[in-house]
């Protein structure tokens, strides 16, 4: 795949990224591009380093070789999970992490993407336009109605939502989310590929998941990774009949 | 700003406890001073004294409750930051003392010259002064709280890793502060003070106004920590006890955060420290044990952790416990220790005011819950619990 040549303008450049754990090849290198807008999903067998290629994305692991860039000029290999938040790269966890001990509001004003300094935030006040900011997330992920509640006592498909509404709150040019549906119903998974595909319309998303039936609910490209690298690349019926990807990960 | 950061503190149930502690404040010395020694309601100076020094084990606890109970730094040192107040207090009362010394030294205290030293080591000058004394309480334990805090937090040392090297830095202190070349009196510590400010620290009054200054400097530091804990940046606080890397991923510095805490909070204990050396009348290296910091994580659990109030409740009690026990039955106080954090870690686990405050909230939470649910029936897909 030519893909520096190819790509004028990029959100998210790969190329060539390694790393490995006590000799294990995590990332083979992995060169992968998303562009401003896209939605993209990306799907692999276990193992076949997508926690850890955004792991890299947002400054947890370092890789070994490769080069990462935010917007074609940030190198995400030099900063740290701050200050990539900050640049605008948010990232949903494969287990839904949420302030448990805090309200829904207070979680959304906590990820509210204001002044994050000691005493920015020990002086701030919550003010009319960052409250009509939280009401407006509250309608999309769809928990207006629980406002008060510890986040504690939501559902843990609420709990996705809620954190994918932080995530929101943030205004993140770049969504990295990690198997949204993992443990939802039929009903909830579907909300959530609406919700998805209405985040993606002023952003760039990418999303992890294994059901395949929520891919094809959101229609989008899809990147198929295999022990570290890009095995495919395509719409999801020609991802899904290359023999590679029915060997390596469909197949089995 | 200031003042709505303030106003925020002063919620029910911290404006009660400020009202209860100002007025012990008040009340306690003037049935010392005021009604004869016959009067049913005369508080004698010894029993003042001692309670004095329960409200200074309150700072410490309120302190250390700032770090664990709401950012979840369980410091198993915080007894350095409050023995580093008391020496730095120590200090200056040593230097109070003046030619009236066995010695007779005008400059050099009794143990420097009982050691043969000829003049003030460096570290000593300035003690003479109330204001810089005043200063290095403060100054003292918050370096070190920054210093050490800054490493431990920058390479995300945490959880109990965290706590244990914050009871090797208080062990090591201990160690470093029994030699007699630290210049800090050996194993007898400082002691045998005169005056403070002018005034015998012997004296009722005196004993009146340092209990005085107790009561306001709690009261003080727990607006203080109820301001911090109830803003934002407290919230954030919570959200690194409970979800660290979140806080991380949405983009707030969470070295920053706890050193800011940390340092605020030893900077406490080192105020703690400084009003407890003139009550008590001696600092020695043994407030450096190891096993007094753990006594503190005690007095906190019972009380009740990330309540501030609770902290204060389980210090004055356990103390007040400690003093009974160990004058009518001494040789059990510390199978009653033992036996009461046994009990509140297993039928207490959040303490007295942490249980106290989920039986209320759990009332309330039913009724919301109820409510909820009449409005609610309407949207059934997002009612239903995920199946795995």
């Amino acid at each position: 795949m030519e893909i520096k040549d190819s790509k004028p303008k990029s959100l998210l450049y790969l190329d060539g990224v390694s790393v490995s754990f006590d000799g294990f090849k995590a990332l083979n290198s992995l060169s992968f591009v998303v562009e401003p807008g896209e939605l993209r999903a990306i799907i692999g067998p276990n193992g076949a380093g997508k926690t850890t290629m955004m792991d890299i994305i947002t400054g947890k692991t370092r890789p070994d070789s490769g080069t990462v860039l935010f917007e074609e000029k940030v190198d995400l290999t030099k900063r740290d999970e701050a200050d990539i938040a900050q640049l605008g790269i948010g990232r949903k966890f494969q287990k839904p992490t949420v302030f448990e001990s805090h309200t829904v509001w207070d979680n959304l004003e906590l990820a509210l993407n204001r002044k994050r300094g000691v005493f920015a935030t020990l002086f701030y006040r919550l003010s009319g336009e960052d409250r009509d900011r939280i009401e407006e997330i509250l309608a999309t992920i769809r928990l207006t109605h629980r406002r008060d509640e510890l986040a504690a006592n939501l559902s843990h498909g609420q709990k996705q939502w809620l954190e994918i509404g932080m995530l929101l709150a943030q205004e993140p040019k770049l969504l990295l989310v990690d198997e949204p549906v993992a443990g939802m119903t039929d009903a909830e998974t579907a909300e959530t590929a609406i919700l998805l595909r209405e985040i993606a319309k002023s952003r760039s998303v990418v999303v992890v998941e294994h059901d395949m039936g929520f891919i094809r609910d959101l229609g989008v490209k899809v990147t198929c990774l295999a022990e570290g690298s890009v095995l495919a690349e395509g719409s999801i019926d020609f991802v899904s009949n290359d023999p590679k990807v029915i060997e390596n990960y469909l197949g089995r | 700003m200031i003042s709505s950061f303030i106003l925020r503190a002063l919620e029910g149930r911290i404006l009660v406890t400020v009202c209860i502690i100002l007025a012990v404040a008040l009340l306690v010395p003037a049935s010392n001073l005021l009604l004869s020694p016959d009067n049913a309601l005369h508080i004698p100076t010894y029993v003042m004294s001692l309670m004095g020094k329960y409200l200074c084990y309150a700072l410490l606890a309120l302190a250390l409750d700032l770090v664990w109970g709401y950012c979840g730094i369980l410091s198993l040192g915080h007894g350095a930051f409050f023995a580093l107040g008391g020496y730095a207090m120590g200090m200056y009362l040593m230097r109070q003392i003046g030619s009236r010394g066995v010695y007779g030294d005008p400059i050099l205290p009794d143990f420097m010259v009982f050691l043969n030293w000829k003049q003030l080591p460096w570290f000593w000058h300035g003690f003479d002064m109330f204001w810089f004394a005043c200063a290095m309480v403060l100054v003292v334990p918050g370096l070190l709280a920054f210093v050490f805090g800054w490493f431990a937090f920058r390479s995300r040392v945490n959880g109990v890793y965290l706590s244990i090297i914050t009871q090797a830095m208080t062990y090591a202190l201990m160690l470093a502060f029994f030699r007699n070349d630290m210049g800090f009196g050996g194993n007898n510590g400082l002691t045998d003070y005169k005056d403070i400010l002018g005034f015998s620290v012997q004296a009722d009054g005196t004993r009146a106004v340092l209990f005085s200054l107790s009561a306001i400097m709690l009261s003080l530091c727990l607006v203080l920590a109820s301001a911090i804990t109830r803003s934002k940046f407290g919230k954030v606080l919570v959200g690194v006890r409970d979800a660290e890397s979140r806080v991380r991923f949405l983009g707030f510095r969470v070295e920053n955060i706890k050193l800011f805490t940390f340092v605020t909070s030893a900077m406490m204990a080192g105020i703690a420290g400084a009003l407890f050396v003139p009550q008590v009348g001696i600092i020695n290296p043994g407030e450096f044990a190891p096993a007094n910091s753990i006594e503190v994580v005690v007095w906190t659990a019972v009380g009740g952790r990330g309540t501030l109030i609770g902290p204060i409740i389980g210090a004055v009690l356990v103390n007040g416990g400690k003093s009974f026990f160990t004058g009518a039955f001494p040789e059990f106080w510390l199978y009653a220790l033992g036996a009461l954090f046994i009990f509140v870690t297993l039928f207490m686990p959040k303490g007295i005011v942490g249980t106290v405050q989920a039986a209320l909230a759990n009332r309330k939470a039913v009724k919301a819950a109820a409510r909820a649910q009449a409005q609610n029936d309407d949207t059934p897909s997002t009612q239903i619990q995920a199946a795995e």
